[in-house]
This record gives structure tokens, C-alpha cells and sequence, in this order.
């Protein structure tokens, strides 16, 4: 990253045009950078093809699947996979595999919506006690130890019971319900996020372009914007990634127990919660929202194995 | 080393005494408290719930009944369950041992297995082996364990029968068959299932730690010294490396008992095993609030606790880290 021009930029006129600021061209090289290292890890490209086709899916139910996920067909109740019915049927006779497709978009949203906050959250925390160190450090990972000697899926439960009895009546049940989910998820998860963050804020806040920023006078909340943040980005796009498959699962596990998002909204999680008590009869209720579940936990988990490689380029594997 | 100790137990008072008030108030601050299991009964009126809320002290400010829990707690005194009416510490002192049962023979299993395959996987690297074991081990890690519990359901206890007898080749759930003598092939057929599930999440998480520290240990120095001395090969796997390389693996093993407390809570409820996380389950679906405290605290005290055991017992086996 110097100030000659990169042999990318002697080829293409476009990059080299003076108009481009200096600091978006090299982002952009970075970026592809990245992109090119990534493109060799081939589980993760595998996965991405695999997350895109669930997500496509689920935002489209309609075009994949001519049922509807609530309307029951007396007659074809607990029916086996055929061709009308790929997935089989459950104990209303409803079409498995469309429930699948509306409750992989319940799924993916708790997940990316859980790591979204939970993220925020632990980059926050983790920011503050970094960066600023000293008593704020102190009291912010003695708050980090403190969440992290519950045991989490306990907690889970008590704060699930706890949100569906105080939150409004109009949270309790259907798609709304979910809200209440999320928040619990990301509370309960944000703490690997912001040992991360704050371990790198740490080492970086001795840098020399921080020391030369604040010898310039920028302010501190300006630095850590514009200086330590984009420098920590990688391995927070790495946990961040973790986290939407680590959320998919916890909120699964909470809704299987019947804690999570409740029926008729149909998640992985409730549709196996259901097909436990027809597991002799009908198997393939519990075999394929757990499939998905599985599917969908791999593929992220090997995609960010591709981002770590392709972000974090000193990490020996 | 006393002092250290010394030290890292008054840290971990306020900890607790934080955890104890977090989850009180967590639990209280439900509408109708803890008399909510009461309000769908119809046989109670408002008047019998308030003079219920009498008896068990409830009308008082928050914080005066904290302390008087916390120092009731002290005492020895956990509370009643409100459905079964018997004492907290009774109830889950009739479930813990089978809890411990449960995960003591997993960690068994889980280690037998773990600590070979991951040594074995970072001696030869990047051999079929190791890709084959990574690769496993990965997937381990991806999979719900609650579906996994119901696949090894559908797989031996739906699917495949006892080629003598015609029945199901393993139990699907409780610790022994109910009504016949002891037997400990009736036991041990009841542990399987369990055991695998519990074992298949744990063993993979410990099989990539042992294999990542195995891989550090195996560049140090002290390592050629053995080898330049004329150490076989597996000797100076075995016993140099291999107890040096157990050492963070140690400490891994003590900060995952939360996870292992939630897959013993998917495992119990899905296997009907008789121990604190099927008690835990059974008490959050009927709002036992006394049980669910109780349960939460007991974990949370086991978790600090062990935490602490990790961090006293790395600095005395690991001489290099000092008790700062």
C-alpha cells in the first residue's frame, strides 16, 4: 500500500483516474484481496451456494412451494415423502416442506437479527473497556465474567419465560413473538464478541497511527471510528458470522423445549418440537427440520472459516 | 499459592452475590410474581392469592425479600417447590447424582476418545487421518444436539430391533427399566444413547483444542531436546508433549461446562433421564420459581466454581505463569 500505483490500477484507467480518492481505491483492493482468498477455501464458497438457496427459498416460499403452511389436509395426515409431498406431511397434514420454507425464514431472521445485536452490543462493550482501559476496562469485563458464569441456556429459558409473561399480550404469540427471542438471544451471547474486540482494541491502541491520531489531536470517539474500528474488522466479520449459526442453533434449542417462538409460526425448532411425539410413525417430521438446521449451521460455520482465511491471513490452521 | 487462592475465592463472592441478585430479581420481576402459576387456577380467587402473597411474604418491598431469600439460602433454606410442595434442596438433591452420573461417564467416553484422535490428528497433519477427524470433528460442532438425541432415537430405538427378541435394540429414555431388579446391562443399555449425544458435541469441541495444542507443543524445544536425547518417537509424543499439551486443554474443559449443562439439559428431557436439567425443564414449564432459582444458582456456583479449579490448578501444574 504505497503511493505508486498498483499494477491493477496501471491496467484499468477507470482505477487510476485521479477522481478516485486514495484511501477508496485501496479499500477496494483489499476487498478483493480478501474476495481472492476466500475464493480458494472451496467448503466455503459451498456453503455461501448452499445459505443463498435456503435464504432464496425462504424469502420466496410462494415460488418453491404451491401449499400453504397453515392449511390442513385431514386427509394426508402424517403422510410419507412422495412426490406431491417431498418432505411428507405433519399430524394436520400440512406440507413439510413448505413449513420449512416459511420457518427458515423465521430461522435466518432470529439469526441475523440475534448477531446484529448481539454484535453491536459486544463491539460496544468490548470497544469501551479496550480503548479506554483502566477502571472501564475493569468494571466492563467484570460484567463480561458475570454474564458468562450463567449457565446460558438456563438463563435463556428464565429470560424467555420471563419476557413472553411481561412483554404486551400482542408478543406473546405468532410472528411478533419472535422479537422477544432475539433480544434474548443476543443478551445472552455477546461476551465472546467483546473479549474479542476488546483484545484487539487493546493491542491496537498502542499502534503507531493511533499514537500519530492522537499527537494530531483527533478525539478519541473520532479514532476508534475511524482508526482502531475498520483495523479490528476482520476477525469481528469472523465472530459475527459464527454467531448467526451459533443464534440459528440457540434459538432451535429454545424453541424444541417449546420456550422460543410458539405455534402455528412454524420455526426448525417448534416443527421438531412437534415431531417428537410421531416418531414411530412419522420419522421424517423430525429428520428434515433438522436437516436444514444442520445444513444451514455448517455452511455458515465453513464460511467463516473461508473469512477467517481470508481476513485473518497470520492464522495458522 | 495459598494467597492467590486466597484471593481468587474473595473475587468470586461479589461475582456470586451479583449472580444471586440477577437472577432474584429477574424472576420476581414477573407480573403477579411468583404466584403467576396461581393465576390460571380457577378455584383461587384474587383474595386467596393475596393472602397467599401474605403468607409467603411476597407483599413486602423487593429487596427486603431478597435479603431475607439470600439469607434463608444461607441457611440452608432453599424454599418448597409450589407443585410438589417438598423442599428445593431435597428435590434436587434426589436428582443431581444422576446428572453427575450422566456427564461423569460422558467425560469418560468423551476423553478416551478425544485425546488419541487429536493427538494422533496433529502428529500426522494433514494425513487422511487428520482431514478425516477435522472434518468429523467440524461437523460435530455443526450439529443441533437435540436433533442428533432424535436421529439416534429413530435409528435404534424405531428402527433397528434386537435380532433375538423383536423389540427395540436400546431404550429411549429413563436410567433403568422401571420394576425389574438391578442389572447392569440394563443400565449400561440405558446409557448409550444418552451418553452418544452427549458426547458427540463435548468430544468434537476437545478433539480440535487437544489437536491445536498438541500442534504448538510438538514445535517447542523441549520436544527436539527429547528427540535429539535418543526419546522414541512415541515416547516423546506420549509423555513429553501429550502432558504439556493437556495442560490449556485443562482449562478449555472447566469454561465449557456451561455448554455441557445445556446439552445435559437437552439430553435429559429428550431421554426422560431423572436429573437436574430434566428438573429444570419440568420447572420452567410449570413456573416453579423456587426450582428454577434454585437450579440457576446451583449451576452458577458449580461454573465459578470450576472456573476457579481451572485457573488454581494451570497455575500449579504450569510453572511459568505466576500468581499475580
Amino acid at each position: 500500500m504505497t503511493a505508486r500505483p498498483s499494477p491493477a490500477a496501471a491496467l484499468d484507467p477507470a482505477l487510476a483516474a485521479a477522481d478516485v480518492p486514495a484511501a477508496r481505491r485501496r479499500h477496494r483492493s483489499a476487498a478483493r484481496m480478501a474476495w481472492n482468498r476466500f475464493r480458494r477455501h472451496r467448503m466455503a464458497l459451498a456453503g455461501l451456494a448452499v445459505v443463498a438457496a435456503f435464504a432464496l427459498a425462504s424469502a420466496a416460499p410462494r415460488l418453491a412451494s404451491p401449499y400453504d403452511p397453515q392449511s390442513s389436509d385431514l386427509d394426508h395426515r402424517l403422510a410419507a415423502p412422495t412426490w406431491a409431498h417431498p418432505m411428507g406431511t405433519d399430524d394436520l397434514g400440512r406440507d413439510l416442506l413448505t413449513r420449512i420454507l416459511y420457518g427458515g425464514r423465521i430461522s435466518l431472521t432470529i439469526g441475523v437479527a440475534a448477531m446484529a445485536l448481539a454484535v453491536t452490543l459486544g463491539t460496544a462493550v468490548g470497544a469501551a473497556a479496550g480503548f479506554y482501559g483502566r477502571w472501564v476496562d475493569n468494571a466492563l469485563m467484570r460484567l463480561t465474567d458475570l454474564v458468562l458464569s450463567f449457565p446460558q441456556l438456563f438463563v435463556l429459558i428464565v429470560l424467555a419465560l420471563v419476557l413472553r409473561n411481561v412483554s404486551l399480550p400482542a408478543l406473546r404469540t405468532g410472528a411478533a413473538s419472535v422479537l422477544p427471542i432475539v433480544l434474548v438471544i443476543a443478551v445472552t451471547s455477546w461476551m465472546p464478541v467483546a473479549r474479542l474486540v476488546r483484545a484487539t482494541f487493546l493491542s491496537l491502541r498502542e499502534a503507531t497511527f493511533v499514537e500519530a491520531a492522537r499527537g494530531l489531536g483527533v478525539r478519541n470517539g473520532r479514532i476508534i471510528a475511524r482508526h482502531v474500528l475498520p483495523n479490528s474488522l476482520g476477525p469481528i466479520i469472523v465472530a459475527a458470522t459464527l454467531r448467526v449459526a451459533s443464534s440459528i442453533i440457540t434459538e432451535s434449542g429454545l424453541s424444541f423445549l417449546g420456550f422460543g417462538v410458539q405455534p402455528p409460526t412454524p420455526t426448525w425448532g417448534n416443527m421438531l418440537n412437534a415431531a417428537q411425539d410421531q416418531m414411530t410413525s412419522a420419522p421424517w417430521t423430525a429428520i428434515y427440520p433438522g436437516l436444514m438446521i444442520f445444513l444451514t449451521v455448517i455452511a455458515i460455520n465453513y464460511i467463516g472459516d473461508g473469512l477467517r482465511d481470508a481476513l485473518d491471513p497470520h492464522h495458522a490452521r | 499459592m495459598i494467597r492467590y487462592l486466597g484471593r481468587r475465592l474473595l473475587q468470586a463472592i461479589p461475582l456470586l452475590l451479583f449472580v444471586s441478585a440477577a437472577v432474584f430479581f429477574l424472576i420476581n420481576i414477573v407480573p403477579g410474581g411468583p404466584t403467576a402459576a396461581y393465576e390460571n387456577n380457577p378455584r383461587l380467587t384474587s383474595e386467596d392469592i393475596a393472602r397467599i402473597e401474605a403468607e409467603l411474604g411476597l407483599n413486602q418491598p423487593i429487596y427486603v425479600r431478597y435479603l431475607r431469600w439470600l439469607g434463608a439460602v444461607a441457611h440452608a433454606d432453599w424454599g418448597y417447590s409450589l407443585v410438589t410442595k417438598r423442599p428445593v434442596l431435597v428435590e434436587i438433591g434426589e436428582r443431581f447424582p444422576n446428572t453427575l452420573y450422566l456427564i461423569g461417564i460422558q467425560y469418560l467416553v468423551t476423553l478416551a476418545i478425544a485425546v488419541p484422535a487429536g493427538t494422533l490428528s496433529a502428529v500426522r497433519r494433514y494425513s487422511v487421518f487428520d482431514h478425516a477427524t477435522t472434518t468429523v470433528a467440524f461437523m460435530g460442532q455443526s450439529i443441533p444436539i437435540f436433533w442428533f438425541g432424535l436421529i439416534l432415537i429413530i435409528v435404534f430405538h424405531v428402527t433397528l430391533r434386537s435380532p433375538l427378541t423383536g423389540l427395540p435394540l436400546l431404550p429411549a429414555g429413563g436410567m433403568y427399566t422401571i420394576g425389574e431388579p438391578f442389572s447392569l446391562a440394563d443400565r449400561i443399555r440405558h446409557l448409550i444413547l444418552p451418553v452418544a449425544m452427549l458426547t458427540l458435541a463435548n468430544c468434537a469441541a476437545i478433539v480440535r483444542y487437544v489437536r491445536a495444542s498438541m500442534i504448538e507443543v510438538l514445535h517447542a524445544d523441549y520436544i527436539r531436546t527429547a528427540r535429539s536425547k535418543g526419546a522414541s518417537g512415541r515416547r516423546v509424543i506420549w509423555s513429553h508433549a501429550l502432558k504439556n499439551a493437556a495442560l490449556p486443554v485443562v482449562t478449555i474443559v472447566a469454561l465449557d461446562l456451561p455448554v455441557l449443562f445445556g446439552g445435559a439439559l437437552f439430553t435429559e428431557t429428550i431421554f426422560s433421564w431423572p436429573g437436574m436439567g430434566r428438573l429444570f425443564y419440568d420447572s420452567a414449564l410449570r413456573f416453579d420459581y423456587a426450582l428454577l432459582m434454585s437450579i440457576v444458582m446451583i449451576t452458577a456456583v458449580l461454573i465459578v466454581a470450576s472456573n476457579l479449579a481451572a485457573d488454581v490448578g494451570y497455575a500449579y501444574l504450569d510453572p511459568r505463569i505466576r500468581y499475580g
